[in-house]
């Protein structure tokens, strides 16, 4: 019954049809004998994607560079501009030409960085505006929760940023695909870094945003941390958005820890940052160390505007402008050369999930969900950025080196606030895909 | 015991913004007996104050060095704030002192925005019930928070205090303490001087001067003054001013404690107005103590210590105090009694 | 109180209306693109919601500034109903709406201790404290951030009795067989809200709807005679958080999954926005409101430049970029513009809320029985003992 709205019979609708067919809705609703081999297939000569990001809320101005992305992957799609990294992209069945020769159309939402708000919104996509797969968001909880959703409705899902190991580990879906790295991934990148830079007789302090990617993040370093052998004295859960973190600091000045984690991300891990640096923590002497501070999860886009504070401050990404590599070079050359800025981690991420999306399409010849779900899985790709690339079946998380960063100390633009310590090699953060639970169930082609 | 100390000074500093803005909501519900839910978005505006006038005194020259390229291959871009190749050194420390600048370009601004609002939109709906005052603020606080967001984007901005302010005060020191034991970020010592200072002035104001009087008393009884023959409504549009003034100053001096973004209003709004009715509707030393009161029991509750005990308490504690004091005295901590006692 | 006598013809004849408009709406929402099942399914989910807090606030004058609790509550009971008991709609419901009662009634019971801005207060407080315990440390009740969902390997009693407790696939809330997502989903929304609507009929034409109507008059009046008005609003204040509750469930209904932020208090000032935007006090207003909100919330934010600039191709190449420059401040990103625009227009302009607005309109054609006087009820009437 949803078949009502696919591209085509809008089309219908628009001629002047509207009223037969709204007559026929509530008829056809019982059957699905209509319903074509999955759902939404494209019927015209264009193919609609869904990019479902933050427009409103604290992260804003994040997904607002995700749609940057993704009008640019769908321009390069399309056969418009440089091509970015098509040109760089291994193996690569796509031509320019669209996707199996449909041009790409996309819809935009609004997730308000809110699982309701999201799902309402991809629901809209999918419903209204026969979306063939949905992507984009900024936090774990909206990934999670839309990831379901296009489980249940029978589309792809592609998520955007989200660092939680729940995404590809207990809340694990056929249907969902995730590029970014996990927060387990963070933990055992930065471990070693962290290891030859402090040592191994640390006893650290966690502030972590009270939700379920800052409990993630917190076991994960704590895990990588005390296996280095440092101690964790305590890890204070602080309310999400707290605005002044003082409160939560304080306890940390007098508690013998020389390392303080910051389990926040965006707002929250600009704002403890700041504070943090203000209460002198980075000019603290403790157990005759210097005292240091370790954010587990940058976000140059946030990090923009905390200049001073995060220099030589340690922390990981998936991804960073300023790499060296084909694929990463030609896409912050036509990112650039349209915005006028580099791209962040999250336009990044986004990009490369639609790419990879419709490539996969192109290999398996269809846009039916089910094949474009064994066109990714165990898919092996490279000059996208990050190296050799899989995405490992067992769970739909990419493998891929994993970047430890610390603030600039020389930064030569307002851009260049990270510089890239180490690129840690693949082999070094996979695990056992056991280790997290979950069940990626059967695919659904929502017919 | 130094835990204690620190949080009692975390609660002061925290507890002088929430009194500030306070101050200025029950300032305007007591004369005007406006509910103004665009109060918390005067504080956004301040805030917002300080960073326009840092962007404007840190106003870049934009020179291109054709030798650099970006990635994206256009030539890399050498800023350098106007003012620092004016003035040199001089212009570093203007720079540097941007945020106690701004308190200058602050006042004024804040006075049109406050006399703007009131003439413009408030003083239609003094007549009008309680839940159309909220509804129409609310639009007006969204509509003020999306302007900043098209013209500054969603992203905090960090302002730094100036260079002597930016580290911590040894303050255990002073009080005999081991040295390194009670340690408190300058500007937030700063912070709650200033609010200490804007405080006492307000009260000055309305104590000390005729201007003060008249208001006071049309606080108690307007109708009674409005017989004297005095344009009450005058002065209550003047208090406007002064409420959007405290409020902006309160949020310009916040800047470096808590980065600004568009929507530290809201997140303050609700706050404030539960310390107001924890102080007593349209009760000046109410609010300010209620404020201070506040700020400390938030910060007691944030203690690991307490939180083992009552998991989450941290998050609550502020609702909780307003519905124990609503539930056992109405009025607030110092409202008057039989005045706006539900 | 309305321009039309309020008989019960005329009754009749409203709520007959009514459902064929509710019924009807997959045919006249279509040319409005929003004739797609999740937002018809919202529009009668959020009118049950604003007409539940109109029974409080259009009535009594009580304005809670915590209803999204309420529904909050009505939604992690269904989904926990999902869990344990099974997909069947029908006890979710049930579950939904007593928990909600009993859970309105403690902090009814406490809240209307006070009137005026302190209900208000107390109501949001407790509203709070019930989003931050939810987002934090409730997490093994509420799941937090994720929201509540329902999994394969919970018990679901019922489920496994009938020998349906291996889905294959998804796991969606079915009722004799039918899916209730998309338009049977709607369907059984739109029943609730037909149902809601006739209760809500007589509960304004009966004595204890009069009661309620004198406490927002004047309260101090009936206190004055002897009359302990504090029952009344309590009733009122538990009917119309089951209201909320109903629609909270049905929200998990039509989508199994509770997430915490629909107990913020920006929810709450959403269901008050939609009764005034529809008219406090009138029946159909609020169901307006919630359905003029929830579309601007849908159909706003979805718009970008590509579409834009597909309405505004007709115009000159130089004026269409100034014009969709200037249109995009209000949509896509910029929503809440539009969305506060809205308010303070509507506020300032049409208080008794768009309702008001049809009346003034229909009285300027020169059509109307009656002059404009009527409005809301207890248009004049100031805030209850303040």
């Amino acid at each position: 019954m949803v078949e009502f709205f696919t591209p085509s019979r809008r089309g219908v609708l628009k001629g002047g049809a509207a009223l037969g067919a709204g007559l026929a809705a509530p008829t056809i609703f019982s059957s699905r004998v209509w319903a074509a081999d999955y759902l939404n297939k494209p019927m015209g000569d264009t193919v609609t994607f869904g990019f479902n990001v933050p427009q409103t809320g604290a992260y804003a101005d994040e997904g607002a560079d995700e749609l940057r992305a993704y009008e640019l992957a769908v321009k390069h799609l399309n056969g418009e501009g440089d091509g970015g990294m098509l040109n760089t992209m291994k193996p690569l069945a796509l031509t320019g030409n669209g996707v199996l020769g449909k041009k790409v159309a996309f819809v935009t939402g609004d997730t308000q960085t809110k699982s309701d708000a999201a799902r309402a919104s991809a629901k809209r996509m999918i419903e209204k505006d026969g979306a063939i797969m949905i992507t984009g968001g900024s936090s774990s909880g909206v990934a999670i929760a839309v990831q379901s959703l296009c489980q249940e409705a029978g589309v792809i899902f592609m998520s955007g940023l989200t660092h939680s190991n729940d995404t590809t580990g207990k809340d694990k879906r056929r249907n969902g695909f995730r590029h970014f790295f996990n927060a387990y991934m963070s933990g055992a990148a930065l471990a070693p870094v962290l290891k030859n830079a402090y040592g191994t007789d640390r006893k650290a302090y966690h502030l972590t945003a009270d939700y379920t990617w800052g409990w993630s993040q917190e076991e994960s370093i704590k895990n990588a941390t005390e296996a280095l052998g440092w101690e964790t004295l305590e890890a204070v859960r602080t309310p999400l958005g707290a605005g002044d973190f003082s409160q939560y600091i304080t306890p940390v000045l007098n508690s013998g820890a020389d390392v303080l984690i910051l389990n926040h991300y965006g707002k929250d891990m600009v704002n403890s940052l700041t504070q943090a640096v203000q209460f002198g923590l980075r000019d603290k002497q403790v157990n005759g160390k210097d005292f240091t501070i370790v954010v587990p999860l940058y976000s140059r886009l946030m990090a923009q505007g905390a200049g001073e504070n995060v220099k030589g401050i340690f922390g990981s990404t998936n991804w960073h402008w300023s790499l060296q590599d084909e694929g990463s070079k030609a896409f912050v050359k036509s990112f650039g050369e349209e915005y006028g800025f580099p791209p962040s981690q999250a336009a990044h991420t986004c990009y490369v999930q639609a790419l990879l999306y419709a490539d996969a399409c192109e290999r398996a010849g269809t846009f039916m969900p089910c094949a474009v779900v064994g066109a990714l899985e165990g898919h092996e790709f490279d000059g996208m950025g990050n190296g050799p690339t899989l995405y490992r079946a067992a769970d739909h998380q990419c493998f891929k080196k994993v970047l430890v960063v610390k603030g600039n100390e020389n930064p030569t633009s307002q851009f260049d606030i990270l510089e890239v310590v180490q690129e840690v090699p693949v082999e070094q953060v996979t695990y056992d895909p056991a280790i997290f639970g979950g069940d990626l169930g059967e695919c659904n082609n929502g017919a | 015991m130094d835990a204690i100390l620190l949080q009692i000074l975390n609660g002061l500093d925290k507890g002088g913004a929430y009194a500030l803005i306070a101050l200025g909501l029950t300032l305007v519900f007591g004369t005007l007996g406006v509910v103004n839910f665009a109060h918390g978005a005067l504080f956004m505006l301040g805030a917002f104050c300080a960073v326009t006038v840092n962007q404007l005194i840190g106003l870049e020259q934009v020179t291109q060095d054709p030798t650099q390229l970006t990635p994206w291959g256009t030539p890399v871009e050498i800023r350098e704030p106007y003012i620092v190749s004016w003035l040199g050194d001089t212009g570093l420390l203007i720079l540097e002192y941007s945020v106690p600048v701004s308190i200058l370009a602050a006042i004024p601004v804040m006075i049109v925005i406050g006399l703007v609002m009131e003439r413009g939109l408030i003083q239609f709906f003094y007549k009008r019930p309680h839940a159309e005052q909220i509804l129409v603020t609310f639009g007006l606080a969204i509509v003020l928070q999306e302007i900043i967001k098209t013209l500054f984007g969603a992203n905090p901005l960090p302002q730094t205090p100036p260079d002597a302010l930016r580290t911590a005060a040894d303050v255990g020191v002073m009080f005999g303490f081991e040295p390194g034991q009670i340690v408190y970020p300058w500007w937030r010592l700063v912070y709650f001087l200033f609010a200490a200072l804007v405080i006492g002035s307000v009260f000055a104001f309305l104590q000390l001067t005729t201007f003060g009087m008249v208001v006071r008393a049309g606080m108690a009884d307007r109708e009674t003054v409005g017989l004297f023959g005095i344009d009450i409504q005058k002065r209550f549009t003047v208090v406007f001013g002064l409420a959007a003034v405290v409020a902006g100053l309160a949020g310009v001096m916040y800047t470096p404690i808590l980065p600004p973004d568009y929507h530290m209003g809201m997140d303050f709004l609700v706050l404030s107005f539960v310390v107001v009715v924890v102080g007593g509707m349209g009760s000046l030393p109410g609010a300010v103590a209620a404020g201070f009161l506040l700020g400390i029991l938030q910060s007691f509750a944030s203690m690991t210590e307490v939180k083992s005990i009552f998991p989450g308490i941290d998050q609550i504690i502020i609702y909780l105090v307003a519905v124990v004091i609503l539930l056992v005295r109405p009025r607030g901590l110092m409202g008057r009694k039989g005045v706006m006692e539900g | 109180m309305k321009p039309v006598k309020a008989t019960a013809r005329n009754d009749h004849l409203l709520f007959v209306v009514f459902a064929v408009v509710v019924l009807a709406m997959p045919i006249w929402l279509a040319p409005l693109g929003a004739g797609y099942p999740d937002l018809m399914q919202k529009f009668a989910i959020y009118g049950l919601f604003a007409m539940g807090f109109n029974i409080l606030f259009g009535l009594t004058g009580y304005l809670s500034f915590g209803h999204a609790a309420f529904l909050g509550v009505g939604s992690y009971t269904a989904v926990w109903s999902f869990k344990l008991l099974g997909m069947n709609p029908l006890p979710a419901i049930a579950l939904a709406v007593v928990t909600t009662g009993v859970f309105a009634w403690v902090i009814g019971y406490i809240s209307l201790r006070r009137t005026g801005i302190y209900f208000s207060i107390l109501t949001l407080a407790f509203a709070q404290m019930s989003y931050n315990l939810a987002y934090s440390v409730l997490t093994p009740i509420t799941n937090g951030e994720t929201g509540l969902r329902v999994l394969n390997d919970d018990p679901r009693i019922l489920d496994h009795m009938v020998g349906r407790g291996e889905a294959d696939g998804s796991l969606v809330a079915t009722l004799f067989g039918v899916e209730m997502n998309g338009m049977p989903g709607f369907y059984f929304c739109a029943a609730f809200l037909i149902i809601g609507m006739y209760i809500s009929i007589r509960i304004f034409r009966s004595p204890f709807g009069l009661m309620l109507r004198a406490i927002k008059t004047n309260q101090n009046r009936l206190n004055y005679t002897g009359v302990s008005t504090r029952p009344y609003a309590l009733t009122a204040f538990v009917i119309s958080g089951m209201y909320a509750g109903l629609a909270g469930g049905l929200l998990c209904v039509t989508d199994p999954l509770a997430g915490a932020e629909r107990m913020q208090w920006t929810a709450s000032g959403e269901v008050v926005l939609m009764t005034i935007l529809g008219g406090a006090g009138t029946l159909v207003g609020p169901i307006i409101g919630a359905g003029l909100i929830k579309y601007s919330e849908n159909i706003f934010s979805a718009f970008n430049e590509q579409t834009l600039h597909g309405i505004f191709a007709f115009l000159p190449d130089g004026i269409e970029g100034a014009v969709v420059s200037v249109a995009g401040l209000f949509v896509g990103e910029g929503w809440h513009l539009t969305l506060g625009l809205l308010f303070m227009i509507i506020v300032i302009f049409l208080p008794g809320g768009l309702i008001e607005g049809g009346k003034r309109l229909v009285d300027m054609t020169g059509r109307g029985p009656r002059g404009g006087g009527g409005g809301r009820a207890g248009d004049a009437a100031p805030q209850a003992a303040e």
